[in-house]
C-alpha cells in the first residue's frame, strides 16, 4: 500500500488536504482570537517581570541625579554628612554595611555548614533531621524589625557585659579598642545579621551535600575513612562552590538587610576601627533619613546611596546565580 | 597463604582507631552539634520573650481600637489591606510570567534571561524597593499613601510567585498537555484547564510564601505608606502598618506604648508564621501528590 504513494511527500498533509471535513488547523473563530490574545498577554507579562529591574534602576538613578551631579563619583569616599550644609560623603555607610556584614558571614559559615552537616549527615533519625532543619529555616520567616526589637531589648543586655569584658581585657588591640561599650555597634549588628542570614548557608549547604553523589562517601568509607575524614577530604571539597554559592547569596542578604540592624548599630558617622564603636549601614541611613529628608541634594544623596547598594548587592548576587549555574552545569 | 599476615589483618581491621583520629571523630561530633545548638537559641528566645513580654497587656479591645486609643486596629487594617493590593497585583503577573517560563519559553534562550532575571530581582534589597515604589508612586500621586505600600511589597512578592509558578508546572507531565492538544485544545485551554488546574496547589504554595515575606516587610513601607496613628482616610492617604508600628515606637519613652509594640510583635509574628507554614504545608501536600 505504501509503495503507491509517491516518495518524498508528506503523507498527513496530503490526507489532511484531501479531505477539507479533516482541517486540523485552527485559524479563525472565538477560541483562535481568545488564544493569539493569550499569547500576547503572556509575553507581555514577561516583558513587565523583565523590565521592572531595568526600571528600577532607572527610576533610583534619576531620584539620585542632584547628587551624582553635585558630588560625582567623590561621593564614595567622602565622609561628611551634613544635613545643614548640604555636604554628603558615603563612605561610614559603606564601610559599615562591608564590615557588618562580613562579620555576620564570618559567623554564620561555620554555624551553617553545622547546621547542614548534621542534618544531611546520618548521626539522628530522619525526623529528627528534618525538625531540625525545618526549625532554622524558621528563623527566615520572622520579621526582621521583630528581630531588632528583640537584639535591643534581650540581646544587647546580655551581650553587653561580655563585650565590656572583651574591652577591658583586649583593648590593645585596634578592633576592640572602646571604652566603655554601650551595645550598639558594629559587632552586635554583625551577631544579629549571622542570625538573620543563617537559614539562607543552613539551607542552601544543606541541599548542597545532599546532593554529593553516594559513590564518594561509600569510596572514602571502604578506603578506612571515618565520618570526619570523609566529610573534610570529600564531602566539603565536593560540595565547595555550592556552599560559596550560598554564602555568596547570604552576604547579598546581610547588605541589604535593614530594620535590624538600624536597631541595633547604634547610627554614627564616625568611621572607627573598633568593632564595639557604633557604626551606621546604608539602608539603615536610607530607612532612618528618607521620609523626612528635603528634596533636592538630600533625598539625591539617600538616592545616590541606594543605588550603590543595589550596585552592591547586584554584583553579589549575579556573581551568586552564575556560580551556581555553573555548579549545575558541570554536574550535570 | 601465610596465616600470620591473615590474623594482623583482622587484628588491624578489629583494632580500635588510633587515638589521634578517634579524638579527631569525637572534637567534630562535639563542635558540630554546639555549633548547631547555637543556630537554635535565637529563634527559641525571640519566640519566648515575644510571648512572655507581649501577651500580658493583649486586650480584645485593642483589635477594634486605632492607635491613638491605644489598640492596633488600624495597623492591622493597613497591612491587609497593602498585602491584598500586592497580591491582586502581583499574583496575575507572577503567574503568567511563570506561565511564560513553564510553557512558552521551556528550554530556550529567552528563558534562562528572564529566569535570571527574577532570581536577581528576588535579591535586590527591600529598601531599594521602597524607593524605587517612592519614585513611581508617592512622586506621582504626591501623597504617601496604601497603594505606594502595596506597589511596593508586590516587587518583592512578584519573583518569588513567578519562580514558584515555574516550578509548579514544570511537575506536570508532558503526556497531559500532549492529551489536551491531542483533543484540539488551544494553547490557552490546554494552559488553564489542564496544567494550570492541576499546578494549583504548587502556586498556592508560591502566593503564600510570598505573602508571608511582604507582611513581615518594613524597610519599604517606611517611605510608601508612612504612617498614621488613627484609620486611613483612604488608599491614597498614610497608612499605618503593624511592622512600621514597631519600628516607629519601639523607643518610645512611655512603658504603656512599649508594651503595646510587643503585642504588636505577637499579631504580626502570627501573621506571617501562619502563612509561612500554610505554604509549607500546601508545599508538602503538593509534593506527595
Amino acid at each position: 500500500m505504501n509503495e503507491s504513494l509517491p516518495p518524498n511527500e508528506d503523507h498527513s498533509r496530503a490526507y489532511v488536504s484531501g479531505d477539507k471535513n479533516f482541517d486540523l488547523q485552527v485559524s479563525g473563530g472565538l477560541n483562535f482570537r481568545l488564544d493569539q490574545g493569550f499569547t500576547f498577554l503572556v509575553y507581555f507579562f514577561a516583558a513587565v517581570t523583565v523590565t521592572i529591574l531595568i526600571v528600577m534602576t532607572l527610576v533610583i538613578f534619576k531620584e539620585a541625579q542632584p547628587a551624582v551631579l553635585q558630588f560625582g563619583l567623590g561621593f564614595l569616599w567622602d565622609q561628611d554628612w551634613d544635613t545643614g550644609n548640604q555636604l554628603f560623603g558615603a563612605l561610614p555607610y559603606i564601610y559599615g554595611t562591608l564590615v557588618s556584614s562580613a562579620i555576620a558571614i564570618l559567623l554564620t559559615v561555620p554555624v551553617g555548614i553545622s547546621v547542614a552537616l548534621v542534618t544531611s549527615e546520618d548521626f539522628l533519625p530522619l525526623p529528627v533531621r528534618n525538625t531540625i532543619a525545618f526549625v532554622v529555616e524558621l528563623i527566615a520567616a520572622i520579621p526582621s524589625v521583630i528581630i531588632g526589637l528583640w537584639g535591643i531589648f534581650v540581646f544587647i543586655p546580655v551581650i553587653q557585659p561580655l563585650q565590656k569584658g572583651i574591652s577591658s581585657l583586649l583593648q590593645f588591640i585596634p578592633l576592640f579598642n572602646t571604652q566603655d561599650p554601650a551595645g550598639n555597634n558594629m559587632l552586635t549588628a554583625g551577631i544579629i545579621l549571622s542570625i538573620m542570614i543563617l537559614p539562607t548557608m543552613a539551607a542552601i549547604s544543606r541541599d548542597v551535600l545532599m546532593v554529593v553523589p553516594r559513590e564518594l562517601r561509600t569510596a572514602s568509607m571502604a578506603l578506612g575513612g571515618t565520618r570526619w575524614e570523609t566529610i573534610f577530604r570529600v564531602l566539603l571539597p565536593a560540595g565547595f562552590s555550592g556552599m560559596v554559592s550560598a554564602a555568596m547569596l547570604a552576604l547579598g542578604r546581610a547588605l541589604g538587610e535593614t530594620m535590624a540592624v538600624t536597631m541595633v548599630i547604634g547610627n554614627s558617622t564616625q568611621i572607627s576601627l573598633s568593632l564595639l564603636d557604633p557604626a551606621y549601614t546604608i539602608p539603615a541611613v536610607i530607612a532612618n533619613e528618607f521620609a523626612e529628608a528635603e528634596p533636592g541634594l538630600h533625598i539625591g544623596a539617600l538616592s545616590y546611596l541606594g543605588l550603590v547598594l543595589f550596585v552592591l548587592t547586584l554584583a553579589v548576587n549575579i556573581a551568586a546565580v552564575l556560580l551556581v549555574q555553573w555548579v549545575g552545569k558541570k554536574n550535570s | 597463604m601465610n596465616s600470620g599476615t591473615d590474623e594482623s589483618f583482622a587484628r588491624e581491621l578489629l583494632d580500635p582507631l588510633p587515638p589521634n583520629r578517634l579524638l579527631f571523630s569525637y572534637l567534630m561530633n562535639g563542635l558540630s552539634f554546639i555549633l548547631s545548638l547555637l543556630a537554635f537559641l535565637p529563634l527559641g528566645s525571640i519566640l519566648w520573650e515575644i510571648i512572655s513580654r507581649g501577651s500580658s497587656s493583649l486586650k480584645l479591645e485593642m483589635f477594634y481600637l486605632p492607635l491613638i486609643d491605644n489598640g492596633f486596629a488600624n495597623a492591622i487594617l493597613g497591612t491587609l489591606l497593602m498585602v491584598s493590593i500586592a497580591t491582586l497585583l502581583s499574583v496575575p503577573v507572577g503567574v503568567i510570567t511563570g506561565i511564560f517560563l513553564a510553557e512558552f519559553a521551556k528550554n530556550s534562550q529567552i528563558n534562562k534571561l528572564v529566569r535570571f532575571l527574577t532570581s536577581i530581582l528576588t535579591g535586590v534589597p527591600s529598601i531599594v524597593v521602597g524607593m524605587f515604589a517612592y519614585g513611581v508612586v508617592v512622586l506621582t500621586t504626591k501623597e504617601f499613601s496604601a497603594l505606594a505600600g502595596g506597589f511596593a511589597l508586590s516587587v518583592i512578592m512578584l519573583p518569588v510567585i513567578t519562580l514558584t509558578t515555574e516550578e509548579a508546572l514544570k511537575l506536570v507531565p508532558v503526556h497531559q498537555r500532549l492529551a489536551s492538544a491531542a483533543l484540539g485544545g488551544t494553547k490557552l485551554q490546554t494552559t488553564f484547564r489542564i496544567v494550570v488546574k492541576s499546578a494549583i496547589p504548587g502556586i498556592t504554595t508560591g502566593v503564600s510564601l510570598a505573602i508571608a515575606r511582604a507582611a513581615g516587610e518594613t524597610a519599604p513601607l517606611i517611605f510608601t505608606a508612612l504612617f498614621s496613628q488613627n484609620w486611613s482616610d483612604g488608599l491614597i492617604s498614610p497608612t499605618a502598618s503593624l511592622p512600621v508600628l514597631i519600628f516607629n515606637l519601639y523607643n518610645s519613652p512611655d512603658p504603656k506604648i512599649n508594651q503595646l509594640v510587643w503585642t504588636t510583635s505577637i499579631i504580626l509574628l502570627s501573621l506571617v508564621l501562619f502563612f509561612s507554614l500554610l505554604s509549607r504545608f500546601l508545599g508538602r501536600k503538593s509534593k506527595l501528590r
